[in-house]
């Protein structure tokens, strides 16, 4: 394990508000106003170094990795691998080899589920999910459960929508082989008690992935402390582009799972008789890689390693806290109060349709999500098709949110 | 701003407070049930035939205005015409949501709906009755979505 190639910065940056000048994406207009953006939750904008890192990289040292002697090849590996170290440190993994870079999130969860699930589960086990995930994390564990005959349990939730803890402690039982739980709900903002959830998992003797892609914009998180077996994230809900994501798993696991695809990189040597797989983790990478992908996400954790996350959580506290004032104000009803939120305000208008908010809001240069979140049983828990959802970044200010808000007086005024 | 307004014109906003037809007919001939699944959007039609007429028709579901509207407005002017007549329509209606040829004229209210040519993501919001019309009309099948 090699000590990260950069020192720590000396001064990590609290004046949140000067970041928002480091994303050229926000400097734009939207049906001639100001673009106010507040779709985070579904993907977040690249900073000038994100930026400036994939266009040097894509530029200068564009090559396959591990596979050629030339300086081209070379470069592309250092900075692939440069890039996993980078994630290693910003993550507290005990080494790269727990590092597997995926697509994304949801990559990263079919991966646990198909590995791990398809060579664990056997028929009547459980794999304990909750009533808030995201699709991705219901969909991979329902697949699995077809093919194993194992069964899928979802945990209620309560109606702030936080996990009703004491239900979740006693579906856990010893048939129950995989918790799979998100860090972060998308659609509630409702920030899960991974730790507790994890403690009680691994007393039941169960493996735990946790769904990391809305937190790690958000809060810095420790594998080895939250002692979580799978963490899995997206790059571009952290200021990196799409189609680059990270697996963190344990040593032991990864080393004891099967391949979960099969290609170039993951191979020792190849005969039809025989194959022997490489190394961790180039076991869970087959083919080439995406490597700019790779480079550009740790230009993020970079960035992101130099702020305050204090700062930034009280930033993003304030601005959710006035946003949820606002919108209140205005009648809406707010889905998703749990004591503990990360920047999402997901509400209904009783007038206005989801849909209908999100295209004049829209017109307003302000950009939302509007639908059902890929969660539709969240929106089955609450009653309601579909929620508009404002969610918020570092980037984001009491400007904006007063946007969104002239914004929705404007549909409130049409459906008067 | 004007495409706005153009989109919730009053006729719109009117069949989304009050939807005409809204509701289950016991007995129905054809039942078909839409989905629009980028916004979760779901509609229930019911048709009742008289050999080649569509004697009476009413739906049921959640949506947007838009869908709303264009499910409201659809069933009020179906209601009592033939099949051909139906399927005629539905052609002149899609070619105007997609912004081709000419037949506003011919569409009287159902122009109406012809605001959402400048919102292409809403496009689907209109269409989908019509969609569910064409399949219950053609018996092919009972559910139809738009993607
Ligand atoms: C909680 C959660 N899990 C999983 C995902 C899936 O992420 P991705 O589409 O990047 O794989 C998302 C994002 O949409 C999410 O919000």
């Amino acid at each position: 394990m090699s000590a990260s190639p950069k020192a720590r910065p000396e001064r990590l940056i609290t004046d949140i508000a000067s970041l928002r000048a480091r994303f050229p994406a926000l400097d734009q207009q939207v049906h001639g106003k100001r673009l106010v953006y507040l779709d985070n939750a579904a993907s977040s904008q690249c900073p000038d170094v994100v930026l400036e890192t994939m266009l040097e990289q894509q530029s200068r040292n564009h090559a396959n990795v591990h596979r050629g002697v030339h300086a081209l090849s070379q470069r592309a590996t250092d900075a692939y691998e440069g890039a996993r170290e980078k994630v290693r440190a910003y993550l507290n993994a005990s080494g790269v080899d727990e590092i597997v870079f995926t697509r994304g999130t949801t990559e990263s969860i079919n991966l646990v589920a198909s590995s791990l699930g398809g060579s664990l589960l056997e028929p009547g086990d459980e794999v304990l999910i909750t009533q808030m995930e995201h699709h991705s994390n219901i969909i991979p564990w329902q697949l699995v459960c077809e093919r194993t005959g194992a069964r899928l349990v979802p945990a209620p939730i309560t109606d702030r929508g936080e996990i009703d803890l004491d239900a979740f402690e006693k579906l856990l039982n010893e048939r129950t082989r995989i918790v799979a739980v998100a860090h972060v709900s998308n659609a509630l903002g409702t920030v899960n008690p991974v730790e507790r959830i994890v403690e009680l998992a691994h007393r039941a003797g169960a493996y735990v992935l946790v769904d990391g892609a809305q937190a790690m914009a958000h809060m810095r998180v420790d594998v080895q402390a939250l002692d979580c077996d799978f963490y899995a994230f997206s790059g571009h809900k952290m200021f990196a582009p799409t189609g680059i994501g990270v697996l963190y798993a344990k040593r032991a696991l990864l080393e004891r799972m099967p391949p979960y695809q099969g290609g170039g990189e993951m191979i020792l040597t190849v005969s039809f008789e025989k194959t022997v797989y490489n190394a961790l983790p180039y076991k869970f990478e087959a083919g080439t890689p995406n490597i700019t992908g790779a480079v550009a996400l740790g230009a993020a954790v970079d960035f992101l390693s130099t702020i305050d996350f204090d700062a930034l959580a009280a930033h993003e506290h304030r601005l959710l806290d006035y946003a949820t004032e606002k919108v209140l104000a205005l009648g809406a009803h707010v889905i998703g109060t749990a004591e503990s939120k990360a920047g999402v305000l997901s509400f209904v208008l009783d007038r206005v349709h989801a849909h209908d908010v999100g295209t004049i809001v829209d017109s307003e240069g302000v950009a939302i999500r509007t639908g059902h979140h890929c969660a539709m049983p969240v929106m089955e828990r609450f009653g309601v098709p579909a929620t508009a959802r404002a969610s918020f970044a570092l980037y984001n200010n009491a400007d904006d949110v007063d946007r969104l808000i002239l914004g929705l007086k404007r549909a409130l005024e049409i459906f008067a | 701003m004007n495409e706005l307004r153009d989109l919730y014109r009053e006729v719109i906003l009117d069949h989304n407070r009050s939807p005409r037809n809204f509701g289950e007919i016991d007995g129905a001939d054809r039942v078909v049930e839409g989905v629009n699944p980028l916004c979760g959007d779901r509609l229930t039609l019911y048709l009742k035939l008289d050999e080649n007429r569509i004697d009476d028709i009413k739906f049921k579901g959640s949506g947007c205005a838009i869908s709303m509207a264009s499910s409201s407005l659809m069933t009020e002017r179906v209601k009592g015409a033939t099949v051909e007549e139906s399927l005629s329509l539905f052609e002149k209606v899609h070619e105007m949501l997609a912004g081709q040829g000419n037949a506003i004229d011919e569409l009287d209210k159902l122009a109406a709906l012809s605001g959402v040519r400048e919102f292409p993501t809403r496009v689907k919001c209109a269409s989908l009755a019509w969609h569910a019309l064409k399949s219950a009309l053609s018996g092919t099948d009972d559910r139809v979505s738009t993607e």
